[in-house]
């Protein structure tokens, strides 16, 4: 085993675990950090995946932005941080049959592909990434009309926002 | 990867954070001892010739010092927090190149330790970390005052990332790269200080804002909020927050004189490549220098003129030197860049004058 | 590339010992006498007067909102910004046309008052 599937392996691990206490903590500020570690976990397998920038922007956005929104949420709205309820309803073995045939075939279709045991081609080396993203970004022969249409909708997001949270004074 | 690169790895970790354990000791005494004499009086100078053994006598008081938790307090993240509050801190410094390779022992040795090819975008995603161990402490305290200095210290954190953010633009527009090493090189003939100043005093103000120092300090803004975040901390885990706050100055400034102040460059360096680290830690010193400086001279800002400096003033702006920026690459006339945002940054100065007279700067 | 990072996750490692070395050597030196007015929460000595998690203004969720949009469009500026050299006029244009698409949400945001604290 090589270092780098020992690091992936922890990671892997770490991952599944954070967002198993995600969904089975009862502490709601708890379960946000937990979903941090998560998020972590994934920027880390990016890293391992030789996508250093996509690894970067999943801790910007989603750590340093998204994360951070949900915390204020929860210490906004609840006055109590401990959920109640139960945290199984009756249906739990329905889902639970549901899940794992979900999981059966998936895996059984999936069994003969070849992608899993092909090694990915190395990266051409001497070639700066970040820029060929950069230019494909904006060249009107690749994702230019994606990229705008991006601009169009982080600007509807915002004004509804705006219209959502905000009230007239 | 053979066994030498791990070994040169571990010493030049070590070294690393030795430079920045002391240097955030020393940082400290230095503190004291420039507001001292700004404010004719002479600080710290008994333990030690010159005080110097200040930090030594400091650090092991608070090693001894027994640590208060508040009994409703969340034990794990109360804990937690200053941990999570330095990590950010050391880990940032581990992108800045202190200098161009040298030879040492007949080996090249790599003066830029972690030469990631989004060394900046590395520094936002870092930065913006370093939000959650204000919230942490702030929230498991079980405090008043630890929560509404918390969720003040983050929001004001996460308003200047912005600013921020944008003021990394104009340097990778100059440079065409995100590597350190790359911006570093590219202020060969001029320090981008003096092609994109405007965006540097905005990158300059944002860091402020980022490590919480006057006249962006809400965590001591005692009459309102006792101490911030950390009002329940004593002992050790103060002392961590104490050191977060004092190396990521460190580390802030040598970001700033790597983007904007030419990093390890100066005269001689392509003959002597040992003289980068050497001018490196000059730059940083006079910056730091500076922030101490302006901690002696401003008052604190009040929150809310605090927030809609960050959100109206320094945020357009930095969207101006951006567009500006762009521009003058674009066009090919570099001369254009300083011009122009001079102009903007004039502009806004008079704007914000206009509106403080008005009296109506929180609605202007 | 890798070699950096696993560099940085060295580093990440170094950086949480040193924190928890400090607290796990005062833990272990410093006196622990704890009672309850000492763990009691610091009002500056006025006695605590019902839950310490207050509820706060939405005006700190309303910012966070406006942030997440303009973080995630910083975040697209710096690929654009590092090929912005190499790009023909037209082409570098798009990029400015993203910007101001922002700046107008800006001015939205501005006009209707989401940037006031107060």
């Amino acid at each position: 085993m090589t270092p780098l599937q020992l690091v992936f392996l922890l990671t892997a691990a770490l991952t599944l675990v954070a967002a198993f206490r995600v969904v089975t903590t009862r502490n709601l500020v708890h379960a946000a950090l937990w979903l941090v570690v998560t998020l972590f976990g994934v920027a880390v397998l990016f890293v391992l995946l030789n996508a250093p920038f996509l690894a970067v922007v999943q801790v910007v956005v989603y750590i340093g932005a998204i994360a951070v929104l949900f915390i204020f949420a929860i210490m906004l709205t609840r006055r109590e941080m401990r959920d109640q309820g139960a945290q199984l309803n009756k249906g739990w073995w329905a889902a639970a049959l549901v899940s794992l045939l979900t999981f059966g075939g998936l895996f059984w279709l999936t069994r003969s592909w070849d992608g899993f045991t092909r090694t990915a081609a190395p990266l051409p080396t001497g070639q700066d990434t970040l820029s060929a993203l950069g230019k494909a970004l904006v060249s009107p022969d690749a994702f230019v009309l994606p990229f705008e249409i991006a601009s169009v909708l982080l600007l509807a997001a915002l004004v509804g926002a705006v219209y959502v949270a905000y009230r007239e004074k | 990867m053979d066994s030498a690169l791990i070994l040169e790895w571990v010493i030049k970790s070590a070294i690393l954070i030795f430079v920045l354990l002391t240097g955030f000791a020393y940082l400290t005494l230095f503190e004291r001892r420039a507001l001292a004499r700004i404010q004719v009086r002479i600080g710290p100078n008994r333990a030690g010739p010159f005080g110097l053994l200040q930090p030594v006598a400091d650090g092991l008081k608070l090693i001894f010092k027994e640590e208060l938790t508040p009994a409703e307090a969340d034990k794990v993240l109360f804990t937690l927090a200053p941990v999570v509050t330095v990590v950010p801190a050391l880990i940032l410094a581990a992108v800045i190149p202190w200098g161009r390779d040298v030879t040492l022992f007949g080996r090249q040795v790599s003066l830029s330790v972690a030469d990631l090819n989004v060394g900046v975008l590395y520094i936002m995603a870092v930065s913006s970390i370093a939000v959650y161990g204000i919230v942490l402490a702030g929230w498991s305290s079980n405090n008043k005052y630890a929560l509404l200095g918390g969720l003040r210290s983050s929001a004001q954190m996460i308003s200047y990332e912005l600013a921020l953010g944008l003021a990394f633009v104009p340097a990778i527009l100059l440079a065409d790269s995100m590597r350190m090493v790359d911006i570093v090189e590219a202020q060969h003939p001029w320090w981008f200080v003096v092609i994109q100043p405007v965006g540097t005093a905005i990158f300059l103000i944002a860091t402020l804002a980022e490590v919480n120092r006057a006249p962006f300090d809400m965590p001591e803004a005692e009459q309102e909020l006792t101490a911030g975040y950390h009002t329940e901390y004593s002992g050790m885990k103060f002392a961590l927050f104490f050191m977060a706050e004092y190396a990521k100055m460190i580390v802030i400034s040598s970001i700033a004189a790597t983007l904007f102040f030419g990093g390890y460059l100066g005269p001689g360096v392509d003959r002597y490549p040992w003289l980068g680290p050497l001018y490196l830690f000059i730059k940083i010193v006079i910056l730091l220098f500076g922030m101490i400086w302006l901690r002696a001279t401003f008052p604190r800002i009040r929150y809310d003129r605090l927030m809609a400096f960050g959100w109206k003033v320094l945020l357009p702006l930095a969207l101006a030197v951006t567009f500006i920026t762009a521009l003058g690459i674009v066009l090919e006339m570099l001369w254009l860049i300083p011009v122009l945002s001079l102009a903007a940054g004039l502009f806004t100065v008079a704007m914000v004058h206009r509106a403080l007279r008005r009296k109506a700067y929180a609605r202007a | 590339m890798v070699d950096a990072w696993l560099y940085i996750g060295l580093f990440l490692l170094v950086g949480i010992v040193i924190p928890g070395m400090a607290i796990m050597i005062s833990w272990l030196v410093a006196p622990r006498k704890p009672n309850p007015v000492k763990q009691s929460p610091y009002e500056c000595g006025v006695e605590t007067v019902g839950e310490s998690r207050v509820q706060f203004k939405a005006q700190y969720y309303i910012f966070t909102l406006v942030f997440l949009v303009f973080d995630v469009e910083t975040v697209f500026l710096f690929p654009w910004a590092v090929a912005l050299g190499k790009l023909p006029l037209f082409v570098a244009l798009e990029g400015i046309v993203f910007i101001l698409i922002l700046v107008a949400g800006l001015v939205y945001a501005w006009r209707k008052g989401m940037l006031e604290w107060v």
